[in-house]
Formats: C-alpha cells, sequence, structure tokens
C-alpha cells in the first residue's frame, strides 16, 4: 500500500497568533483594595501600570447575576453604569489615588481570559489578557498580571429562592457601599459568621432594617460580642434553622418560612423584602484556572484557591496574587503591596521584599456549608433547584438524571445514580455536569457550583473535599458574540482558517484512496 | 479467537475503545476497559458531536447504527439525523461542487441557495449564499453518548475500570498475556488498543511504529436560543450544532501541535486562545444569534497519523492485539468502529467493510522527520517570554 501524504501544514496555529492590541508592563486585575494598594505600589516604584475593574457593571449582567448574586434588588441607578462611575469612585479613594500616580485605570472593561505560555500552549510573544466592555473585545499584552479579583457570593438554594429579593452577602456590598443601588428595606440575613455580621452591621449603618439572622447550627458561629451588639438593636438571631420557602409576589420575596432542623414540621415565618445569602463567599479564582496556575483546596480560607506564596506569588512566574482571591482572610491592601513588590522584583526593579503579616486561619468553611446543605436538604427535600439556569432539582442531581427536555426514562437509567457512579470512581463535578446539565448554564454556575458539590457530597456520602472543582475556562464573564468577535483578525488566521486540520488525504473516500478519483480530489483540494 | 469466556482487555475508554467494549460484551465476551481518567474525558467528549463521514469505509454502517443508538443501548446520545451546511462567503458559492465528488451514491441530498437556507435555518441571515441540506448524516452528544457506551457496557457485563494507567504490556507465547497499570496486572487473553493520541505509545512498547502527533483544538459555546428546526447546521469553516438544549457549540480554527503527551496522565488543554476567530465566524454564519453570550469553551487533544486516516488492525504479531486509532474523525464514527473492533477481535476479520487500505503498513516507508516535514510542529515559544514555572 503506497502512502499519501497531505501537502505540509498551513492550518496549526503557529505564527497566528497576533500581537496583542496594547501593551503594559504591569496589569493588575480588581480594582477593590487589594488591586488598588498593587497598583498605587508598582505606580509609586515608576512602573507601567494598566488597573482593571468590571465595575460599574453593566445591567444585562447585574440581571444575570454576574459577577455577584444581585438577586434583583438593584434600583434602576444600575441601568445607567456611566453615571455611577462618580459613585464608585467616590467610595473607593485609592482609585482616584492610582490614577493621580498616573495608573491607567479602566473601569466598565472585563478580563474575560489570561494566557501565559505553558504546557498545551506555546507560542505566545507575551502574556496576555482578553478584555472587553459592552461593544468590543481586544487584547493586552504583559510583562506582569497581579490577580486581585476578590470573592464573589456562595449561593444554596431553598424553594422560593430564584426569584427577585434573594441575593449574595457580596452582592449586598456592592450594590450599598459601591453603587448606592440597593433597593431592599428589610433583610433577612442567611449565616451568623462574620460575613453575616459585616452584611448586618452594613444593612443597619445604610438606615435598613435587619429582621433577622439565621442559623443552621446550634448557636451563632461569629463573635458573640458582635452578635451580641445586633441583638441589642433588635435583630433576632434563630439558631437551629434554615429557610424552608421564600414567599414572595410580583416584586419578588415578601417573606421567609424557616424550619426547625430539629424538628421540621416546626415553622417561623419573618417579614422580609431581602434574603442575604452570607454563609459564606467563595475567592474568585476563574483566571488562575484559564491561566493553569497551580491550585489547592483551603477550607479555613473559604475553599479553592492558588497557591500563593508568602510574597504573592503564584506557580507561574509572571501572576502574582493579592486580596480575597488567594483565601479569604487577609488584609487586603497589605497583600497588594507585598505583590506588588513581588512583582516589581522580579522585573529587576529594586522593591523591598516586606511580607505581609501571616493571616490566621479562618473557620472551615467546608464544614460550616456542609451543615447548611445538609440541614437544607433535609428539611426542603429533592424537588428544590440545585441549578436554576438549567433547571435540575436536587433530585435529579442526585439520580444522574438527563434533563427534562429530552423525555427519556428508561429501566436502565432509572438504576443510575450517584451512588451508582461512585462505584465507577471517585466523582467528578465535571462529569455530573456533562451528564446533568447543573452549572452548565449562563450564569457559569457562579449561583450553583459550590451548592452541586456540597449535594454530591451528601448523596454520595463522601468527604466534601473529595469533590474535585470543575473547572473553570474563558471568557469568564458571559459575553456576546459580537462582542468577543475579533474584528481585526491577522491575516495569516484569516487565511489559513481550515474547518478542521486541513489534511487532504483524511476526506478522501476510502473506494478511492489509490485510484485516480484520489488524485483528482487531491487536486481540488478540500472541498470546505 | 477470542471466544465467550475468554476475556479482553480493552485500553482506553474513549468512544473508540468504549464502544468497542460494548460491542464485545453484547457477544457474550468478558470485557475490562482500562481508563487512565474518567470514561469520555477527553476528545471523546470534547468534539463536535458530528457523525456524517462519507469518507469512511465505516460509512454506511455509521449511518445505519445511529438512527438505533438510543434504543441499542438503553441511554440518549441526543442524536439527531440531517445536517445543513452553508457559506456566507463568496468564494464558498460554490461548495456543493467538491461535495459532489465525494458523497456516495444512495444518500439523498440537496442544493439550496441563499432564501431556502434562511428558510431552513432561522439563525441564519442576508448573506447566506449558498447550502446543501443532507438527508443522512447528524449529530449527537459526545458527553452523553460516551457514558451511554461505558452504561450499556456495564449493562451487559463489562467492567469498566477508571483511574488506571496502563504503562506495559507482559508477554507469553508470543502474545499479550497481561497488562500492567498504576493499579497492578490485569490478565487477558486478548487486547484492544484505542488510547487515543496514546495508541501510538503504547503500540511502540509492542514494536510497532504507528506513527501519530497528538493536537489540541478548541470549541466555543453559547447560552441557549430558541431551537431550530435542525440543530445540525453549520458551515463557514467551522463545524458543530445547536445543542437540544438551544446552545450553539462550535469549532474549527487552527490546532496546537503537540510534542507528545503523557502516557499517563491527563493532557494539557488550555483553551481560549481561538475564542475571538470562533465568535467571528459564529456571529457571521448566524448573524441573528450575535448577541448570544458566549459562555464557555474548551479543549481536547486529538490524534492524528500522517495521512489523516485511521488505523483499525488486528496485528499478526502479537497476534491477539487490536490496534485502533480513528486520526481525529472517531466520535461519529464510533458506533461502526466498536463494531469493526470486535469483529477483527472475535472473528479476525471486519464483517461489514474491507479496512484493508487503513493498515499500519503503510507507514513503512514513512521518513522519520516526517513530522518536520509535514510541518506537524508546536509554534515556536518566543524566547521573550519564556514563562518558566516555580
Ligand atoms: C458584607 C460586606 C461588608 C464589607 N464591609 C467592609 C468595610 O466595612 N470596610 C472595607 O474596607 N471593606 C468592606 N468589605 C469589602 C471587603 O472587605 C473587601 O472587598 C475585601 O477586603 C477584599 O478585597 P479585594 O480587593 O481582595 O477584593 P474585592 O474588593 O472584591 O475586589 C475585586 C474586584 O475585582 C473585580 N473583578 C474580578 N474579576 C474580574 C474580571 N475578570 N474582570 C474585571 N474585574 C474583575 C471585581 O468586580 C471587584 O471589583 C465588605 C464586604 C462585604 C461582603
Ligand atoms: C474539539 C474537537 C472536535 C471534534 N469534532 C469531531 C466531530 O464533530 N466528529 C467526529 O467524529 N470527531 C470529532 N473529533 C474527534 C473525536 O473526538 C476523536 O477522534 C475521538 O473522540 C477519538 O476517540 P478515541 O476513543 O479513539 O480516543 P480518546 O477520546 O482520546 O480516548 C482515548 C482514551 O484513552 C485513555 N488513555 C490514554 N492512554 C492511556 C493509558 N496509558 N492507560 C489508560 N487509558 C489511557 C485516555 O485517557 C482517553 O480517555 C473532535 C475532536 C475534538 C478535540
Amino acid at each position: 500500500m503506497k502512502l499519501t501524504l497531505p501537502a505540509p501544514d498551513r492550518f496549526s496555529i503557529a505564527g497566528k497568533t497576533a500581537t496583542p492590541d496594547e501593551r503594559a508592563e504591569i496589569v493588575v486585575i480588581g480594582a477593590g483594595p487589594a488591586g488598588c494598594a498593587a497598583a498605587i505600589e508598582a505606580a509609586k516604584a515608576g512602573a507601567q501600570v494598566v488597573l482593571i475593574d468590571e465595575n460599574p457593571v453593566a445591567p444585562g449582567l447585574i440581571g444575570m447575576d454576574v459577577p455577584l448574586q444581585y438577586g434583583g434588588r438593584a434600583t434602576p441607578a444600575v441601568q445607567t453604569p456611566e453615571r455611577l462611575v462618580e459613585r464608585v469612585l467616590e467610595a473607593n479613594p485609592a482609585l482616584g489615588e492610582a490614577f493621580e500616580l498616573g495608573v491607567d485605570v479602566r473601569l466598565s472593561t472585563y478580563a474575560w481570559g489570561a494566557w501565559v505560555n505553558g504546557p498545551g500552549l506555546r507560542g505566545l510573544a507575551t502574556g496576555i489578557i482578553g478584555l472587553a466592555d459592552e461593544t468590543r473585545s481586544w487584547t493586552l499584552g504583559f510583562d506582569r498580571l497581579i490577580l486581585a479579583t476578590g470573592a464573589r457570593d456562595l449561593n444554596l438554594s431553598f424553594a422560593g429562592s430564584d426569584q427577585p429579593g434573594v441575593m449574595g452577602a457580596q452582592a449586598l456590598h456592592a450594590l450599598i457601599a459601591r453603587y448606592g443601588a440597593f433597593a431592599g428595606r428589610r433583610l433577612a440575613i442567611l449565616g451568623t459568621g462574620s460575613l453575616a455580621l459585616d452584611a448586618a452591621e452594613l444593612a443597619l449603618a445604610h438606615g435598613l432594617e435587619v429582621a433577622a439572622l439565621v442559623e443552621a447550627r446550634e448557636a451563632g458561629v461569629g463573635d458573640p460580642a458582635r452578635l451580641a451588639a445586633l441583638a441589642a438593636q433588635g435583630v433576632e438571631i434563630i439558631a437551629g434553622h434554615v429557610p424552608l420557602a421564600a414567599e414572595g409576589g410580583p416584586d419578588g420575596v415578601t417573606g421567609l418560612v424557616l424550619a426547625n432542623i430539629a424538628a421540621p414540621e416546626r415553622h417561623r415565618h419573618i417579614d422580609c423584602d431581602t434574603v442575604c445569602l452570607a454563609i459564606g463567599a467563595v475567592p474568585v479564582i476563574e483566571l488562575f484556572d484559564v491561566l493553569g496556575a497551580k491550585r489547592t483546596l483551603v477550607t479555613e480560607r473559604g475553599g479553592h484557591v492558588p497557591v500563593v506564596g508568602a510574597d504573592g506569588g503564584t506557580s507561574l512566574a509572571e501572576v502574582f496574587a493579592a486580596g480575597d482571591c488567594t483565601g479569604l482572610g487577609s488584609d487586603a491592601v497589605e497583600a497588594g503591596g507585598a505583590a506588588a513588590r513581588a512583582a516589581l522584583r522580579s522585573l529587576g526593579r529594586p522593591a523591598e521584599a516586606e511580607l505581609p503579616r501571616l493571616v490566621p486561619p479562618g473557620p472551615d468553611a467546608l464544614a460550616y456549608q456542609l451543615d447548611w446543605a445538609r440541614a437544607l436538604l433535609s428539611t426542603g427535600g429533592p424537588e428544590v433547584l440545585a441549578c436554576i439556569c438549567e433547571d435540575v432539582t436536587r433530585g435529579e442531581l442526585l439520580a444522574v438524571q438527563p434533563p427534562r427536555y429530552l423525555g427519556w426514562s428508561s429501566n436502565a437509567i432509572a438504576r443510575r445514580d450517584l451512588g451508582t457512579l461512585a462505584e465507577d470512581g471517585p466523582l467528578d463535578q465535571d462529569q455530573i455536569k456533562r451528564l446533568t446539565r447543573a452549572c452548565m448554564g449562563a450564569c457559569q454556575a457562579r449561583r450553583c457550583r459550590e451548592q452541586v458539590a456540597l449535594m454530591m457530597a451528601l448523596g454520595a456520602g463522601v468527604p466534601a473535599q473529595s469533590i474535585p472543582l470543575a473547572g473553570y475556562r474563558a471568557p469568564v464573564r458571559p459575553l456576546p458574540l459580537s462582542v468577543l468577535a475579533d474584528a481585526d483578525e491577522p491575516a495569516a488566521m484569516a487565511e489559513n482558517w481550515n474547518v478542521w486540520f486541513g489534511i487532504v488525504t483524511q476526506w478522501i473516500s476510502y473506494d478511492d484512496i489509490g485510484t485516480e478519483r484520489e488524485a483528482e480530489q487531491l487536486r481540488a483540494g478540500m472541498p470546505y | 479467537m477470542a471466544k465467550s469466556g475468554s476475556s479482553v482487555v480493552v485500553v482506553g475508554g474513549g468512544v473508540t475503545g468504549l464502544s468497542a467494549a460494548w460491542w464485545l460484551a453484547r457477544s457474550g465476551v468478558e470485557v475490562t476497559v482500562l481508563e487512565k481518567g474518567i470514561v469520555g474525558f477527553e476528545a471523546s467528549g470534547r468534539n463536535g458531536g458530528g457523525c456524517t463521514h462519507y469518507q469512511s469505509p465505516l460509512f454506511h454502517e455509521e449511518q445505519r447504527l445511529w438512527p438505533q443508538m438510543d434504543e441499542l443501548l438503553g441511554y440518549p446520545t441526543e442524536h439527531r439525523s440531517g445536517r445543513i451546511v452553508f457559506q456566507v462567503d463568496e468564494r464558498k458559492a460554490n461548495f456543493h461542487e467538491g461535495l459532489a465528488m465525494r458523497i456516495p451514491a444512495g444518500y439523498a441530498w440537496e442544493v439550496l441557495d441563499g432564501k431556502q437556507v434562511r428558510e431552513r435555518v432561522p439563525l441564519a441571515g442576508d448573506n447566506a449564499i449558498s447550502g446543501v441540506q443532507l438527508h443522512f448524516g447528524g449529530h449527537a452528544n459526545p458527553q452523553r453518548t460516551s457514558q451511554a457506551y461505558a452504561w450499556a457496557a456495564q449493562d451487559h457485563g463489562a467492567r469498566i475500570r477508571q483511574h488506571v494507567a496502563v504503562r506495559g504490556f507482559e508477554m507469553a507465547g508470543g502474545r499479550v498475556s497481561a497488562v500492567e497499570t498504576s493499579q497492578g496486572r490485569f490478565g487477558c487473553d486478548a487486547l484492544v488498543i484505542a488510547a487515543g493520541p496514546q495508541t501510538g505509545q503504547l503500540a511502540a512498547m509492542l514494536g510497532h511504529h504507528l506513527p501519530m502527533a497528538p493536537a489540541r483544538a478548541e470549541m466555543i459555546v453559547t447560552e441557549p436560543l430558541p431551537l431550530m428546526p435542525m440543530g445540525g447546521v453549520d458551515g463557514h469553516g467551522l463545524y458543530g450544532r445547536q445543542t437540544l438544549r438551544g446552545n450553539l457549540a462550535y469549532g474549527g480554527g487552527p490546532h496546537e501541535w503537540y510534542d507528545d503527551i503523557a502516557l499517563e496522565s491527563p493532557p494539557p488543554r488550555p483553551s481560549g486562545s481561538v475564542l475571538r476567530g470562533l465568535a467571528k465566524r459564529v456571529a457571521e454564519l448566524l448573524p441573528r444569534a450575535a448577541h448570544a453570550r458566549v459562555i464557555r469553551s474548551w479543549a481536547g487533544v486529538i490524534e492524528n497519523t500522517p495521512d489523516g486516516r485511521p488505523v483499525i488492525e488486528r496485528l499478526s504479531s502479537p497476534d491477539n492485539v487490536t490496534l485502533a486509532t480513528m486520526s481525529s474523525v472517531g466520535f461519529g464514527l464510533s458506533p461502526a468502529s466498536g463494531h469493526a473492533i470486535r469483529d477483527l477481535v472475535v472473528d479476525g476479520v471486519c464483517s461489514f467493510a474491507d479496512l484493508s487500505k487503513l493498515s499500519l503498513a503503510r507507514f513503512a516507508e514513512l521518513s522519520p522527520d516526517w513530522r518536520r516535514e509535514l510541518n506537524w510542529l508546536p509554534p515556536e515559544t518566543a524566547a521573550a517570554s519564556q514563562g518558566a514555572s516555580r
């Protein structure tokens, strides 16, 4: 048999990666306390710094609970993000300082991807960030990248929690402190840890009513003095309870029904227009994952976090990190400064190796979340949605059922569930996602990633730590095709784009191999 | 030659190995699949789901089987029949002429003008210039299909062992008698190697040169949109489909060649570097979907032989080994490739197709420098950005 080989490949990525549209020495993503401190420190040392932050976020994303769980409790002010800019600057004086120091500050700008050369990705001339605003996307090359992307909300659902009025503590902070655009009046807060206490104090300080703090464990878990101070202000601390259902009307939540965990038939009712989830926050590690940085599970720092040295260095030489995205509980300002100094040193610029103080470990966040999830599951049952976007109930998740719209049922599939799957090897959330579609939705699993993992652990009776994180991939913000589209694609890409590998011999009919018809088709090239 | 009661080990839990296991198990053969990760977690669960491969000797069997697969397996594959391919670039207006040379007789298809395309593809726009509708072929959900094979094989008694990496073979009397793995030794009467891009490395351990090169390819997926009457719609340098949930899932464009990949650990699969090129083309192909939000991308690592054609062969020595690599178009053909492998293992010959032209022997004279000559090389890393990992 004679071997017919295709022409040399001109369709591979080699030589097609465009030079970035812009370039910066140091790029900082996230303009919270950590990112601002990093940008300021780097600018003071004379570095050329670009600081990126997505706030004020476009109304479309706010409506999708991206990046935080706003729960439909933003005022109409968020409809005009350009008018919120001033408010955002006012709320964050460090941004102004960065600006004064010559930092190139970009607000309402999403970093939707980030890449450095590494295994499986060669040929980049520099590290690259994918950026976008509401109308277009572009690329920014960097020498050093500092990620200070903060934390997002942890959502645990209950009946009725997919209606307006159920929101996260991070979103509450963003709407109150950053935007001055919170539409609620009276809150029930879930959790009694430091996050819940922060949320309650924030709300009270802004003249809102806090009806109660609800706790699944038998007693409040946070600082007793702060809990007592809240109680003295009329906030009820209701332990041993979890939400059974949020009641609602046309504007969303009007009340919350609680179940007594020890005696689930006993209910309590709270009048409120907002239920604020403050059981936990999740370090925002999306870009670390896209970059391929090493990560690890640190339950006393909030969950999956990048592996970061004391100076903020990650497993990737050109990437540094600071603040909540490296784990909850650090001093964000101190960490931001340290990360900037480490980045500067790595560029050969003089900067002291002054390290931030060691962070004392916080409580075991995973154990706490698991207690909540267990109580919610046992009181609320299997009908509650585990994934809102894809309409997957807890029961369907635990039974590993294919989505309802397939209308599929068979004895074979009825015999399958998480337990049988676990017999084939350790459970994997990405596998469950593919089978049930839980976490496959448009919110990019921000509302369900953690609770699906918790439900899997409970359903299969395995430790929550054993469930691997479902990976994050670009784009880390759900942006339209028209925005992400490369409007000014390099000619090399446009001319040598092939639907597959462009191996002509691959597409020649078997019967024609070795015949005159093969030669004819080789001459004609690929059909499309 | 493997009779009922004898045991076959299949290396690789992708669609090729899983389908083979299912076919073998259905024939009463005792079979064990050894998969270093999770079933269908590599290319088999990351592809475009296309099931329309008229170039292949397995084509007729592919077309015969797909419409029955849900029922045969007992699990959903989301298979749907038919495809529309259309173009929006003047230079490709007559692409159907190229197809006419290739589509075998007996399969119905028609040429569409721009207006007909718009009537049949609600998300298409004024720029649609010409298309074809195939009344054969189709698409399925790769992830669901991979798991369906695994479960169906189990239902017929097959054992699926995940997280078991094969690292060598034990020989006795000129045949492979056992497989060495990260989890110990598995005895076997016959062996199937269907390890995707790693098939070449494993074949080399048995003294066979199966030239292959791994590469990474990417896809993107949007939020769900209202369902079009037909989901199997592509063209304009893209392959893909609208899923039954309504998401648009498309791939195409540049691949990245890898030097090699590890035998026992998963390959790196960074994604996103072709995302903007894909987004641009999906928005051009389906302008009425331009507003749709992209919610994910992914990459898969694929095998390719130098001529891009499969190898599906029962070796003569050791004669109880069957090699199978589909050379980057193995999802759609999997119902048929598994059948062919079953036949080779049990009967020594494929009952429904001639596979002789796909023999390994064709590579006997291949230049050792073939990857360089074909330009199948990883991009060079610019010196300035050698991102040393710490
Ligand atoms: C209830 C509550 C009360 C609080 N009260 C106080 C208080 O009293 N005083 C105080 O100082 N702080 C308060 N905080 C804020 C909190 O302490 C700080 O946010 C924290 O210190 C973490 O800072 P950070 O810089 O790590 O992250 P963050 O402040 O969360 O900043 C991260 C930023 O990065 C952005 N970002 C993430 N990913 C991307 C991307 N891909 N593209 C573009 N932008 C991105 C985020 O939108 C965000 O703006 C409160 C927070 C909460 C939840
Ligand atoms: C983005 C993309 C789009 C594609 N689109 C299409 C399409 O539309 N239609 C189509 O037909 N094809 C398509 N393909 C190609 C198709 O996916 C592959 O050809 C097919 O999945 C190959 O299946 P396989 O089982 O042979 O290999 P794989 O899926 O690679 O499976 C091999 C398995 O072997 C395992 N393995 C490897 N080494 C060992 C070891 N030492 N021990 C144990 N296990 C091992 C691997 O972990 C892997 O799971 C596409 C591929 C990609 C990546």
